[in-house]
């Protein structure tokens, strides 16, 4: 079939032809760049945080009247509490594993600190994210160990939560070891943090840690170091690990065993939260935004879809009688379905000519202003493919209607 | 003879009713989206104080200086307790206030009842008339409280409800982390978003109930009721402790100014650049004065209070509208030039272009308010569902209120109308004798 009769009918219909065109483009423009953003965000949300996730909740309490921490007698009361609690919770039966901890990754909140190769350096080399915990720690948040060594009961300390002295030990993420050593020979080697004099000796590299405070992608993600410190303030978060299949029973059990060990503390219902919950939370906003922007995408290609298919239908009524002159002169069904679905796809292409240049402009637009990545190529080459499928779906219903004309039409009066 | 148009549109919108349904379900979902997205981002990035937004001023202090890897070239995101101090004794502002956040436990009367923990704020006496923080009972504090290290508090109305069980309770005697203060005011509800006096802790939002407590900034230092906030240290302090806070350069105090017209503006720069030499001259500062001075939009722009996905997710929204505008342009066109004949027949009749044009912009209006209706429920789902999946501190902010709901009809109906304008024009145009020739 030659283009020809296509384009001379197209000529009679500029208007159309140009609304649906631009309707097409507009689509193709929005559409892409919002997947774009979809998809940015669903890998964001599904990257591992470095922790085994499954059977792992966190204890947050606080108690009331506690000793001040800031003097040596309140500070060992405080920890003394605290070393009741963990044997308390060590002991439930549906419980696996346990340890202080200072936050978790995606817990939006959390303490941050600078880290330097040589002592006393006012500009720190790279920020990274502090854990504090005890011997338990790595395997209680089920970390992966992949060169070095974990912490031992002899390493850990307490001290102060607010004490800033810095620890002799840490282990610290592969993520930073890669970045302060770019060798690979981390373990043994000494670093100094927050610009201090006092030297800290890696004794472990696990595999990945995130990052407490900020579950966005940025250098401070995996840079992570940990301390075998328990800290000791007026409130205290355990980390633990139920019996595989136990969760619900562990989680149940320590709000009632640790009232039990000793009342005079405040635990409310968001005190004890499953990691899947913490997980939820912190990307409520970039899953919400993705379920947003899906359905308005939904919506967009549906409407571009009843479109099409308006406008065609609209065309094939007015044709009728040509579509029977046609028939009657030997076209055969299947020529006029092809006719219309050749007609949309001429249409369609023009369309994501002009999409392609609106979608990559919105792109660098939205780069400049909104600080987005860069689109590769491929989701607007899928883009096209989809507006172009998209407009053959839409146009077959009126194509098969106009393929029905009998030729006995032509013979009609108009 | 706008009745008869009405009729005239009713008739032919029923003649095709497909087309009619498409053309209505395209404005109702695109001016639904349109209105859902923006309620929220209308929500997220409304002035918190709109009648005195442009009097309240944030001043920033570069005390950490050029060297400072995390900021280029902008002073820290808070002030430390040096400056924090001195701008408070200075006090060159009309009101003025340093704030920091507390997360005290009350203590409630009676036996067998347990501690309540409750977030708050230290503030100084000044913070209560410079946000006009309304007040159930009571007031805020005096300055000669403030000097005197009073142990006065100012609670929210839920404190109120859990503690005294609600009612006046100035007066009455409150425990806090074990220590007796006198209950000076019990706080309406007030929890404006974004929450412009701290920004730094709560990024902007916090759902709930607002802040439950307020004590003043020098007791709460004497108490040492520690900053529950964020604190950044870019050098580790050298003592420890809440005390070992105060003494180092490490940000975490929020502060607020109310000035007055441009001049008060213009010389409360000069002070902190004075100020800012001084200590220069005075050796703390090895750098020149490098300020800022934020009145409140400035400063939750500067903060990027508002998040970007927001105000992208409006745009993709608004990308739809603008969609579905094309898409009714496109149909009412083919819906109208198919009544070319009538159209031809009512000019032969002697009607006049402008009749013409009155008659199908009806049309349009009437399926823009169909459109219109359409998009009242679906925003009202949509504003529902944004619940769902948006967290609370940002859903709670999207509200429908009777603005949003009427800004819904007339921007369908508009829209609708304009849409309308080139088929129109094209309807218009319609050759009668052309037509009546042909049919």
């Amino acid at each position: 079939m030659t283009l020809h009769p296509i384009l001379a009918a197209l000529r009679k219909h500029k208007a159309g032809v140009v609304l649906i065109a631009l309707q097409i483009a507009l689509t193709l423009a929005i559409v892409c760049n919002a997947i774009f953003i979809i998809q940015q965000r669903v890998d964001m949300v599904r990257r591992p945080t470095g922790l085994n996730e499954d059977n792992l909740f966190l204890v947050t309490q606080q108690w009331v009247d506690a000793p001040d921490g800031d003097n040596p007698a309140g500070l060992e009361k405080l920890d003394s509490m605290q070393q009741a609690d963990l044997a308390t919770l060590r002991n439930l039966p549906d419980v696996a594993s346990v340890s202080p901890i200072r936050s978790l990754p995606l817990l939006l909140s959390g303490s941050v600190g600078g880290v330097a190769l040589k002592p006393l350096q006012q500009k720190a080399m790279v920020d990274a994210n502090f854990f504090y915990g005890d011997e338990h720690m790595l395997s209680t948040l089920g970390l992966r160990l992949v060169a070095g060594r974990d912490f031992t009961a002899a390493d850990v300390k307490h001290k102060g939560f607010r004490d800033d002295s810095e620890p002799v030990l840490t282990i610290i993420t592969k993520s930073l070891a890669d970045r302060l050593f770019p060798h690979g020979d981390a373990v043994g080697k000494v670093i100094y943090f927050d610009s201090s004099s006092t030297p800290t000796t890696v004794v472990g590299v696990v595999a990945r840690l995130q990052s407490p405070v900020d579950p966005g992608e940025n250098a401070l993600a995996w840079n992570s170091v940990m301390f075998p410190v328990r800290q000791d303030a007026n409130f205290a978060r355990y980390v633990l690990r139920a019996k595989p299949g136990r969760l619900v029973q562990a989680m149940n059990a320590v709000t009632p065993a640790l009232y039990a060990a000793n009342p005079m503390r405040v635990l409310d219902d968001r005190s004890v939260r499953s990691f899947a919950d913490i997980r939820a939370r912190a990307y409520r906003a970039d899953v919400g935004m993705a379920i947003l922007m899906s359905v308005i995408c939904l919506i967009l290609l549906a409407v571009t879809a009843a479109g099409i298919v308006g406008l065609t239908s609209f065309w094939v009524g007015q044709r009728r009688r040509q579509i029977g002159v046609r028939r009657a002169l030997g076209a055969r069904k299947v020529d006029i379905l092809h006719y219309f679905q050749l007609e949309n796809l001429l249409i369609a292409g023009i369309g994501a000519v002009i999409g392609i240049l609106l979608a990559v402009g919105l792109n660098l637009w939205l780069i400049t202003r909104f600080e987005m990545d860069r689109m590769p190529v491929i989701y607007v080459a899928v883009g096209v493919l989809a507006v172009l499928a998209l407009g053959q779906a839409a146009v077959f219903v009126p194509a098969r209607r106009a393929s029905n004309v009998p030729p006995v039409v032509a013979t009609h009066a108009a | 003879m706008f009745g008869y148009y009405l009729e005239l549109a009713l008739r032919s919108l029923k003649r095709s009713p497909g087309l009619t349904v498409l053309m209505v379900l395209a404005i109702g979902f695109g001016v639904a989206a349109s209105m859902t997205t923006y309620a929220v981002f209308r929500g997220v990035s409304g002035d918190p104080i709109p009648w005195k937004s442009s009097k309240l001023f944030v001043p920033r202090i570069d005390m950490w200086g050029p060297s400072d890897s995390g900021h280029v070239g902008e002073p820290p995101d808070a002030l430390d307790y040096t400056d924090a101090m001195a701008l408070m004794r200075d006090h060159r502002a009309k009101l003025q206030s340093a704030i920091y956040l507390i997360a005290p436990s009350v203590i409630p009367t009676g036996a067998g009842r347990s501690p309540i923990p409750v977030d708050g704020y230290a503030v100084y006496g000044e913070f209560f008339p410079m946000l006009d923080v309304p007040f159930l009972y009571g007031s805020g504090w005096s300055a000669d409280e403030d000097a005197h290290q009073a142990a006065v508090a100012v609670i929210g109305d839920k404190l109120n409800q859990q503690v005294f069980g609600g009612g006046n309770s100035v007066g009455k005697t409150i425990d806090i982390e074990g220590k007796d203060y006198r209950v000076i005011g019990v706080l309406a509800d007030w929890n404006p978003q974004p929450i412009f006096y701290d920004v730094l802790d709560t990024g902007g939002y916090g759902g709930g109930d607002g802040p439950g407590i307020f004590v003043p900034f020098q007791r709460a230092l004497a108490v040492n009721m520690a900053n529950s906030g964020v604190n950044l240290c870019r050098a580790e302090p050298t003592e420890s402790g809440f005390v070992g806070l105060q003494h180092s350069n490490c940000i975490w105090i929020a502060f607020m100014a109310e000035l007055d017209g441009a001049g008060a503006v213009q010389s409360y720069r000069q002070y902190l650049d004075d100020y800012a030499r001084e200590q220069q001259a005075a050796g703390r500062f090895s750098w020149s004065p490098n300020n800022r001075l934020f009145d409140v939009p400035a400063y939750l722009e500067h903060e990027h209070v508002v998040p970007s996905d927001t105000k992208v997710s409006l745009l993709v929204a608004l990308g739809l509208l603008i969609v579905c505008l094309v898409n009714t342009v496109g149909l009412l066109l083919a819906k109208f030039l198919r009544r070319s004949g009538e159209i031809g027949v009512r000019r032969a009749l002697g009607a006049s272009r402008r009749a013409i044009y009155a008659q199908f912009l009806t049309e349009a209006g009437m399926i823009g308010a169909g459109g219109g209706v359409l998009g009242l429920v679906l925003t009202g789902v949509g504003v529902l569902g944004v619940g769902v999946v948006l967290p609370a501190r940002l859903a709670d902010l999207a509200r429908i209120d009777p603005s949003l709901l009427m800004l819904t009809v007339l921007v369908a109906v508009v829209a609708t109308m304009l849409a309308g304008l080139y088929p129109t024009f094209r309807a218009s145009r319609v050759q009668p004798a052309w037509q009546l020739k042909t049919n």
